[in-house]
């Protein structure tokens, strides 16, 4: 197996001396399907970035594929955190098509080509017949749909996803999981969350950070939890104990 | 108001009227989806300076308003395309600083406060052959350079962090955008004054932004609605005997309230 992501004892910020993340070592394998867990402020999306190369680590190195990031965005396909209150003046053809600007390159339309893929991955996700929308009319879940399908259109090989189910309803976040197991098979994933009880059976490894890199594995212990978000796990929990997170590491592995 | 028509100062205004409400629709556009019309105002204020200081060294003004515009705009993008949380200081100083500077070279070179008032309030009535000029070509850059990079300015607007990953140079569209701007505020002033560019470069985009669903939609009306109150204004400050650049605002500004009462209706009734 190929190694898809690796962070060497990266410390990286927004203000010198206010480090966000401190020394984080985190290895992620081709085809892995890994969830960051950690509380807000914990450095989930200061990660994020620094593996997509927008943010420069103080300390370390991070690499995507053997080389930095920066050289590796075609490879990489990003989905933000949705902005509830964003009301810009946008379909969701020209949203999705943002993932080929690359292939498109400057001066130039985008060709035929870009738009079928665009229209593709529409359909992949289900959302085809919203193409030609104002995207400010489609619920949160379609929305993530969207965002996904444009970060698809850039034919990655690394998914990462910002809190993706932040906006979505439980029912919405069963099959939104369906969906990313689904491209698993051919797409290495990474999101992160600060909800420990969105993450679903289909993730494969589990990290959990809060400045540093507490665990990470194939399961999570309740302590791991209590140790990132500085209270027991039950104080945290809605919706029942998601199966994946083992209490006291005495239950058998899945 | 038709027999106005026959005077060639009439005549000028009509055109610049038109030809700045294409510069003004577009790029007003931008500046109202990507929430920076504070620094439009900014960079209006910031061309007070380089009005004082060519009026004391005895150059064109225009030239020495566009100076200053381009040059703020410059030093905006260059701040905050190292920290976000600095660009709003940033916009304060230099509004303050413009007209700071600009009332001290002007007390200097001892220029009679006509002059003055006609670049505050605008002086669309003293409009010259060059301003049409200036109108002209810098609409014919403004449509070259969006339709050539329209996708890059919709994509760094819409989300900057993504287009920096497919490739797009950014901070090339910013700035790009931030002068572009500048040299609109400049023209907008011989028409409102700079005072009040800021309402010229938002309200036409704000009610556009209200019916239409894409930018390049929202660009094409904002033109034609910054064209109505323009000719609008200009006739009814003709026949009244008041200043054509408070009146477009005053115009403007009524249709804005009208949009949104009409859209606060159609949202409670849906």
């Amino acid at each position: 197996m190929k190694e898809a992501i690796r962070l060497h004892g990266v410390t990286a910020g927004y203000r010198t001396g206010n480090p966000i993340i401190h020394n984080i070592d985190l290895t992620v394998q081709e085809n892995d399907f890994l969830a960051v867990i950690g509380p807000n402020g914990g450095g989930k999306t200061t990660l994020l970035k620094v593996i997509l190369g927008l943010l420069t680590p103080w300390e370390g190195t991070a690499s995507v594929f053997g080389e930095s990031p920066e050289k590796n965005h075609p490879a990489i396909g990003y989905v933000p955190q949705l902005i509830p209150e964003d009301s810009f003046p946008i379909t969701v053809m020209d949203v999705v098509l943002m993932g080929r600007l690359r292939n498109a390159g400057l001066l130039r339309r985008f060709s035929r080509g870009d738009r079928e893929t665009a229209e593709m991955n529409l359909a992949r996700l289900n959302v085809e017949d919203l193409a030609g929308d104002d995207m400010n009319s489609l619920s949160g879940g379609q929305k993530q749909r969207v965002l996904i399908a444009r970060a698809l259109a850039g034919k990655p090989q690394i998914l990462l996803l910002d809190e993706p189910v932040a906006s979505v309803d439980h029912d919405t976040q069963i099959s939104f999981f369906n969906l990313l197991a689904e491209l698993n098979s051919t797409i290495t994933i990474v999101l992160v969350t600060h909800d420990v009880g969105a993450v679903s059976a289909h993730v494969k490894n589990i990290a959990c950070i809060n400045r540093t890199l507490i665990s990470h594995g194939e399961t999570l212990s309740s302590e791991s939890v209590a140790k990132a978000y500085g209270c027991p796990f039950e104080l945290i929990s809605h919706g029942g104990i998601p199966h994946r997170v083992l209490g006291n590491g005495k239950e058998p592995k899945t | 108001m038709i027999d106005a028509l026959g005077y060639t100062f009439m005549q000028n205004a009509v055109i610049v009227s038109v030809l700045a409400s294409i510069a003004c629709g577009i790029i007003g556009t931008l500046v109202t989806v990507n929430r920076m019309s504070a620094l439009a105002g900014s960079i209006a204020h910031a061309s007070f300076g380089g009005l004082g200081l060519a009026y004391l060294a005895g150059f064109n003004p225009l030239i020495g308003a566009t100076c200053f515009a381009v040059a703020g705009a410059a030093g905006i993008a260059a701040v905050s395309s190292k920290k976000r949380s600095r660009t709003d200081t940033a916009m304060a100083a230099m509004w303050a600083t413009g007209m700071a500077a600009g009332l001290v070279f002007i007390k200097l070179s001892g220029t009679y406060s006509a002059d003055l008032m006609s670049w505050l309030f605008g002086s669309l009535l003293a409009v010259s052959s060059s301003d049409i000029a200036f109108a002209a070509v810098l609409d014919i850059v403004i449509l070259l350079v969006i339709t050539g990079l329209y996708k890059e300015f919709l994509a760094v607007s819409f989300d900057q962090e993504f287009s920096m990953l497919q490739g797009v140079p950014t901070h090339f569209i910013r700035g790009l955008f931030l002068i572009l701007t500048a040299l609109t505020a400049v023209l907008l002033m011989k028409i409102t004054g700079l005072i009040m560019v800021i309402a010229m470069l938002s309200i036409p985009a704000a009610i556009a932004g209200m019916y239409t669903g894409s930018l390049w939609k929202m660009m094409v009306l904002a033109s034609i609605l910054a064209a109505v109150f323009n000719l609008a204004g200009l006739s009814l400050a003709w026949m009244l005997d008041l200043p054509p650049g408070a009146v477009i605002i005053l115009i403007a500004a009524f249709a804005y309230a009208v949009s949104l009462i009409i859209e606060r209706v159609r949202s409670g009734t849906t």
